[in-house]
């Protein structure tokens, strides 16, 4: 095994990693503070890819296509938040599972129908196309760099946002005591609503610059749905800093395992057989790590309600 | 005890009474209107009944939403198909320390692929039950995607393609499983000793102590009962139920995949179970029946039926919080 296919992997990986931490951050948030389990989050990725895909043409900008795109998911969110799921925050896990369930069937065909079934491809902005040497002799898509960037900059944000503004303190308290805030003369269902935009700007964030790398197309959501649970489950519910880690270890032992694995098991058999093990191995690594997490520790790596 | 009113069990027996009398009756009703396909699309239904059945014994009775029931369906759905393939093949599934060959036989078949389920099920439920809440309901969903993932690097039996079956089950030269009415009345059968079953299980001491760690798990560890290794043993049950339901699934298909196991499957399941009624047995049934006649339907409507689907479940788990049996044999058994 060489150093620079390692470094490449490894940069894959933590890109996987930020992009989950999107996804991941806006889950758990919404996860601690209305206790809501949301089967429905990679909707609004999916909903945040279609929409940067359909108005990169129209404004001439990839860049331009976000900044538009976001806030327009987040209103879309918000919608459904204020539509759908107020109900359902004191209801069971289950009700909400299956309500969010509903709502994953209702956008996949609204887009099937709007946007028809085939794949759209969408191209990265020229001046991120190419690629940068980090190291000599490893060349490494610039775009796939950015969104690390990106990543990790929403992190920052995210970190200052929630210890240091008033914002950030409401949202921790409503996560510790949501009856208290309410008493103490906060808009606790405006505070929900905020959230819930703020977690699908960041989901139609991962979703739009996730376009280029993947197709956009129907069922994109669920992939890295399901992902995203796994990363949270193991960060521990609604701890921020917890996504964060989670989201690291995922999006490397995930990237890591489908680069090394095959090769791995090469040297025990015949290669056709190899492969095929190794892609379903490497796949399964995750959802073993996950099962080995939560027998160890049941509520996660960082619970937030300890 | 439960607390149950003379007149809701009436209600409800002859709401049992009259939806068997119907379900017996289908094959002639359905020949006499001359649409014969509904015998197939009501063994489907029975199947997926099964199914939810199973489900229904832990998740309305023990509290354990399992997120990754489809699993244990795709377990038993593989058990037909691999020992199938085996005898198509000519080789051996194994032969060390003994061989064992393919076979078709359905006494051999079903019965171990109800072993397998529940022997599935032991295992991931040993791990799963020591979670609750949302991370019992990840966990499972973790495992089943394992099992997804290893179905579809089994390459020899056809990887992501699945295997299509030359053959189905047999059951002695009486049974003809080919013939779809002969197929549908042991679905039938193979449903109501099932849910007899399950019925006298939450019925005894045992499916006591279940219920009861559902509403209060600490007052029963106080009662010296042992939560864990009850709901265990519920689930293990469940599991072979499911994987029963995935033997006759993999003979009503003909075919065996992956597709099986998706995670939607088991979504589909849990609507099946709530959409009928939680924590009735009979509910289930009756939940997969509105889930498949719906989906039919609304598939000859539109093609989008999707879109009107995902808004209907919304809409029952919001309002119609007991689900149809609720509706049809009258107030909840208990209080929840």
């Amino acid at each position: 095994m060489n150093t620079l296919l390692l470094v490449e992997q490894g940069l894959n990986g933590l890109q996987l990693g930020v992009m989950l931490f999107l996804m991941a951050a806006g889950l758990t948030l919404v996860f601690g503070i209305m206790d809501m389990i949301n089967l429905a989050h990679g909707s609004l990725y999916m909903i945040g890819a279609y929409l940067t895909a359909t108005l990169t043409p129209l404004v001439g900008s990839f860049v331009l296509a976000m900044v538009v795109a976001l806030p327009l998911a987040a209103l879309i969110g918000m919608a459904v938040e204020v539509v759908a799921l107020r109900t359902l925050y004191r209801r069971e896990h289950l009700d909400q599972v299956l309500a969010t369930f509903g709502l994953i069937l209702f956008f996949n065909e609204l887009v099937r129908i709007v946007w028809g079934p085939q794949p759209i491809f969408l191209k990265p902005p020229d001046w991120l196309a190419g690629t940068v040497e980090i190291i000599p002799g490893v060349p490494y898509p610039a775009f796939r760099l950015a969104i690390i960037a990106v990543g990790l900059a929403v992190a920052g944000f995210l970190y200052l946002l929630i210890t240091r503004t008033r914002t950030g303190m409401l949202i921790r308290a409503g996560a510790s005591n949501r009856e208290m805030l309410g008493a103490l003369g906060v808009d606790v269902k405006r505070l929900y609503t905020l959230v819930f935009g703020l977690g699908a700007a960041l989901a139609a964030l991962a979703g739009a610059m996730a376009g280029p790398i993947l197709a956009v197309q129907v069922g994109m959501g669920e992939s890295i749905l399901i992902l995203t649970f796994v990363v949270i489950v193991i960060g521990g519910l609604g701890s921020v800093r917890g996504a964060l880690v989670g989201a690291l270890l995922v999006g490397m032992v995930d990237t890591l395992a489908r680069a090394l694995l095959p090769t791995v098991l090469r040297t025990m058999m015949p290669p056709s057989q190899a492969d095929g093990m190794g892609a379903s191995l490497a796949s399964m690594t995750i959802y073993i790590l996950m099962a080995a997490v939560l027998a160890w520790k049941p509520r996660g790596l960082f619970p937030a309600h300890a | 005890m439960l607390e149950r009113t003379n007149e809701g069990n009436k209600r409800e027996t002859a709401a049992v009474l009259i939806g068997l009398a119907l379900l017996v009756a289908l094959p002639f009703l359905a020949d006499a209107i001359g649409k014969g396909f509904y015998v197939t699309l009501f063994t489907r239904i029975l199947i997926l009944g099964l199914a939810a059945v199973s489900l229904d014994l832990i998740l309305g009775y023990g509290g354990m939403v399992s997120f990754g029931h489809a699993a244990f369906v795709g377990i038993g759905a593989y058990v037909v198909g691999i020992l199938s393939w085996h005898v198509f093949d000519g080789s051996p599934l194994m032969t060390w320390p003994v061989v064992i060959e393919g076979t078709e036989n359905g006494f051999v078949v079903w019965p171990l692929a109800a072993l397998m389920g529940a022997l599935f099920a032991l295992a991931i439920g040993a791990i799963s039950l020591r979670t609750t809440g949302i991370s019992f309901i990840m966990i499972t969903l973790a495992f089943a995607q394992m099992l997804f993932y290893l179905a579809i690097g089994l390459r020899t039996y056809g990887g992501e393609d699945g295997i299509a079956l030359y053959n189905k089950s047999g059951l002695g030269s009486s049974i003809d499983l080919f013939d779809k009415t002969t197929f549908y009345y042991v679905c039938l059968a193979i449903l109501v000793v099932f849910v007899w079953l399950c019925r006298r299980l939450t019925r005894s001491r045992f499916g006591m102590v279940v219920r009861g760690a559902r509403i209060n798990e600490r007052r029963m560890r106080a009662l010296g009962f042992s939560p864990y290794r009850h709901k265990l043993t519920a689930f293990v049950i469940s599991g072979a139920g499911a994987g029963l339901s995935g033997a006759l699934l993999a003979n009503a298909a003909e075919f065996v995949g992956p597709a099986y196991m998706s995670w939607q499957r088991s979504g589909e399941l849990i609507v099946m179970v709530v959409l009928g009624g939680m924590g009735t047995l009979f509910g289930p049934v009756v939940g997969a029946a509105a889930f498949l006649l719906l989906e039919e339907g609304l598939a000859d409507l539109t093609e989008h039926w999707q879109i009107v689907l995902g808004p209907v479940l919304l809409f029952v788990v919001v309002f119609a919080r007991r689900g149809i049996w609720g509706w049809i044999a009258g107030p909840a058994r208990e209080d929840r």
